[in-house]
């Protein structure tokens, strides 16, 4: 307590040295923050629309299906087992059948997977229920960016085609009813969907599915043939990309940060030099060597204090701001996931803790380096201010 | 040791490498100071008087000999035991006051009782005191930039003798004073040994200051050249 005290005093005896040091750590600080709040963010966004619109709690999947292998596809479907079709009876589960197909807008092919969903479902969020409100032979509901590359609007007669189970190719005249507005580049670039069972029937595969989505919470039992896939598996690739990115990031916030540490060591070496005097008073007075180099291991280390206190008092409301309002992310469509327009950073306890404890240590270890000097000075020598 | 003897050294030689060569600082000092003395080590710069005070202030060890202090053999302590010897029975006046410059005087005079675990009230009362005895109570609030040079000696003063050590060493005290500040210094000093019956041990080679001692340790390159006691000039008892 004694050298806390001590150490305390001298902080605030150092007055305008002591705050410049503050400042500079506490930029680093919220700058830090900031950017692990954005990653943060970024990944919960992008996994929390991708679960949304797309992932829910899981999927099974035919065993036949590979999202990465377009040419499996014909042979991705079969029957829903009975225990997942029982999931999908009670709501808490959607299928969904793919087919390969094509679309002619304007004339222009344009390669499609053709997605069959029940348009009651509420497992996903997608807007189904579009689908159903109609009376057209085959309602067809898109995605804002397919609309956008396809020029197609609500109301316009599309022609679809599609291989059925034979082999053979048929097609019809499907109205686009819904254009829909969603961050999930991957329900809507290339895609179109129709009802399940008018797909089902066209495509002559009564019963069958590709997929079947499950809620979010709901149990998902085995199941011989099909696969279960948890929504950490399907939302690996996401996390991967985020990583790459703040790979990069990183590597930014490395270099704040060393010019922090900088400062407080450049201090600390100026500090032990300058002060030889005053150590060696201190152990004239009765202090060890080793209580003289944690105090000055010590007032290094409450620069971060402070650092954490300034940075608190202009980072939180910065902080809040973010969290409430969001950051616009100009052209977020085109990064890969699932973002949207604006972004909002998650600051949680543990970003803010852990940033905290980290830099606090750091910075004690900075401090230290140059005071270790201390056990080497002879209290004689430093008192008559001669370096040992 | 008698327990009146509270210093004495044997044989002590302290040597100092100077590339090739030594340095002979200290030759042979045999040395006693009882409890209460007045005393100086006087002679000229390099006669080894700061190193003997440092020697018997456990600030250095001696390079052959004994030095003991209150029963304790300095070139035998560890950092640890040395600092403890230190911060409870030794205080010590420096000739360039040694102010720690953020602090106030009071906060200046309180730290050797921050090193020995001393209760807040009791601290405040002790400093207080010491203040007192120097004559600086009003200025306890004060930076040492806003103190003179004599009121900074005596707030090291202050400092040397709040824990009421039984051994002061003072290097060269008055060597930064005027006459009259270092008069006020000194007769401070001499109520103070008279009151605390502190034993306080100068090194110097001021007039003002050996007029005052009891005592006369006279060194020249290192070895006792006399050691004689004296009725001090100005009336120290």
């Amino acid at each position: 307590m004694t050298i806390l005290r001590l150490a305390i005093r001298n902080l605030r005896g150092a007055g305008i040295r002591t705050w410049l040091n503050a400042i500079a750590l506490s930029f680093a600080f919220v700058v830090i923050i900031f950017g692990q709040g954005l990653l943060q963010g970024m990944n919960k966004q992008a996994e929390d629309a991708s679960t949304a619109y797309e992932f829910g709690g899981g999927q099974y999947w035919h065993p036949g299906y590979d999202p990465y292998d377009p040419l499996t596809l014909d042979s991705a479907r079969g029957p829903v087992p009975g225990e997942v079709r029982a999931l999908v009876e009670s709501g808490r589960a959607a299928a969904v059948l793919v087919v390969q197909g094509s679309i002619y807008p304007q004339g222009r092919l344009k390669p499609v997977l053709i997605k069959g969903i029940e348009p009651n479902q509420r497992v996903l969020r997608l807007p189904t229920a579009r689908l159903a409100d109609t009376t057209e032979e085959l309602p067809v509901m898109i995605g804002a960016r397919t609309a956008r590359s396809t020029g197609l609007g609500i109301g316009d007669y599309v022609t679809v085609q599609w291989r059925d189970a034979q082999g053979a190719f048929d097609a019809r005249d499907g109205r686009v009813v819904e254009i829909m507005e969603t961050s999930v580049g991957t329900v809507d670039v290339g895609q179109v969907w129709v009802p399940l069972d008018r797909l089902q029937a066209l495509a002559g595969m009564p019963g069958q599915a590709t997929v079947v989505t499950v809620a979010k919470g709901t149990r998902a039992p085995d199941v011989a043939g099909w696969e279960f896939r948890s929504l950490a598996f399907l939302t690996a690739d996401l996390r991967q990309m985020v990583q790459a990115k703040s790979t990069g990031q990183s590597i930014m916030f490395l270099v704040l940060f060393l010019l922090a540490m900088l400062a407080i060591f450049d201090t600390q070496v100026l500090s032990v030099f300058r002060r030889r005097r005053e150590i060696g008073l201190l152990i004239a007075l009765g202090m060890t060597r080793i209580r003289v180099i944690v105090l000055f291991t010590l007032e290094g280390a409450l620069h971060s204090v402070l650092a954490a206190a300034l940075g608190a008092v202009y980072g939180a409301p910065f902080f809040y701001y973010l969290t409430r309002n969001g950051f616009a992310v100009p052209g977020g469509d085109t990064w890969g996931y699932a973002l949207g327009d604006k972004l909002y950073p998650t600051f949680t306890a543990g970003l803010i803790l852990g940033t905290t404890v980290l830099v606090f240590v750091v910075t004690a270890f900075v401090s230290w380096l140059p005071a270790r000097r201390i056990a080497r000075l002879k209290p004689t020598d430093a008192l008559s201010g001669r370096a040992t | 040791m008698n327990d009146d003897v509270v210093i004495r050294t044997q044989n002590l030689v302290k040597k100092y490498p100077m590339g090739r060569t030594e340095l002979i600082a200290l030759k042979n000092v045999n040395l006693e100071f009882r409890r209460g003395e007045f005393a100086g080590l006087v002679g000229p710069s390099g006669s080894g008087k700061t190193t003997l005070l440092n020697i018997i202030g456990s600030l250095d060890t001696p390079t052959s000999g004994s030095a003991q202090v209150l029963g304790e053999r300095v070139e035998a302590l560890s950092h640890r035991k040395a600092a403890d010897l230190r911060s409870r029975h030794i205080g010590f006046i420096f000739q360039t006051f040694n102010l720690l410059p953020v602090y106030s005087a009071f906060e200046n005079v309180e730290f050797p009782l921050l090193l020995v675990n001393m209760s807040a009230a009791d601290r405040r009362k002790r400093v207080m005191d010491a203040l007192e005895w120097v004559g600086l109570a009003d200025r306890a609030g004060s930076k040492p930039t806003q103190l003179s040079g004599g009121e900074s000696q005596r707030v090291a003063i202050a400092r040397a003798v709040v824990k009421r050590p039984e051994i002061v060493l003072a290097d060269e005290p008055t060597a930064n004073l005027d006459a009259d500040n270092s008069h006020k210094i000194l007769r401070t000093m001499v109520e103070l040994n008279r009151n605390l019956n502190t034993t306080f041990i100068f090194s110097t080679h001021d007039e003002k200051v050996i007029r005052y001692l009891r005592r006369k340790i006279s060194l020249v390159d290192g070895a006792v050249a006399a050691d004689v006691p004296q009725t001090p000039e100005v009336d120290s008892r």
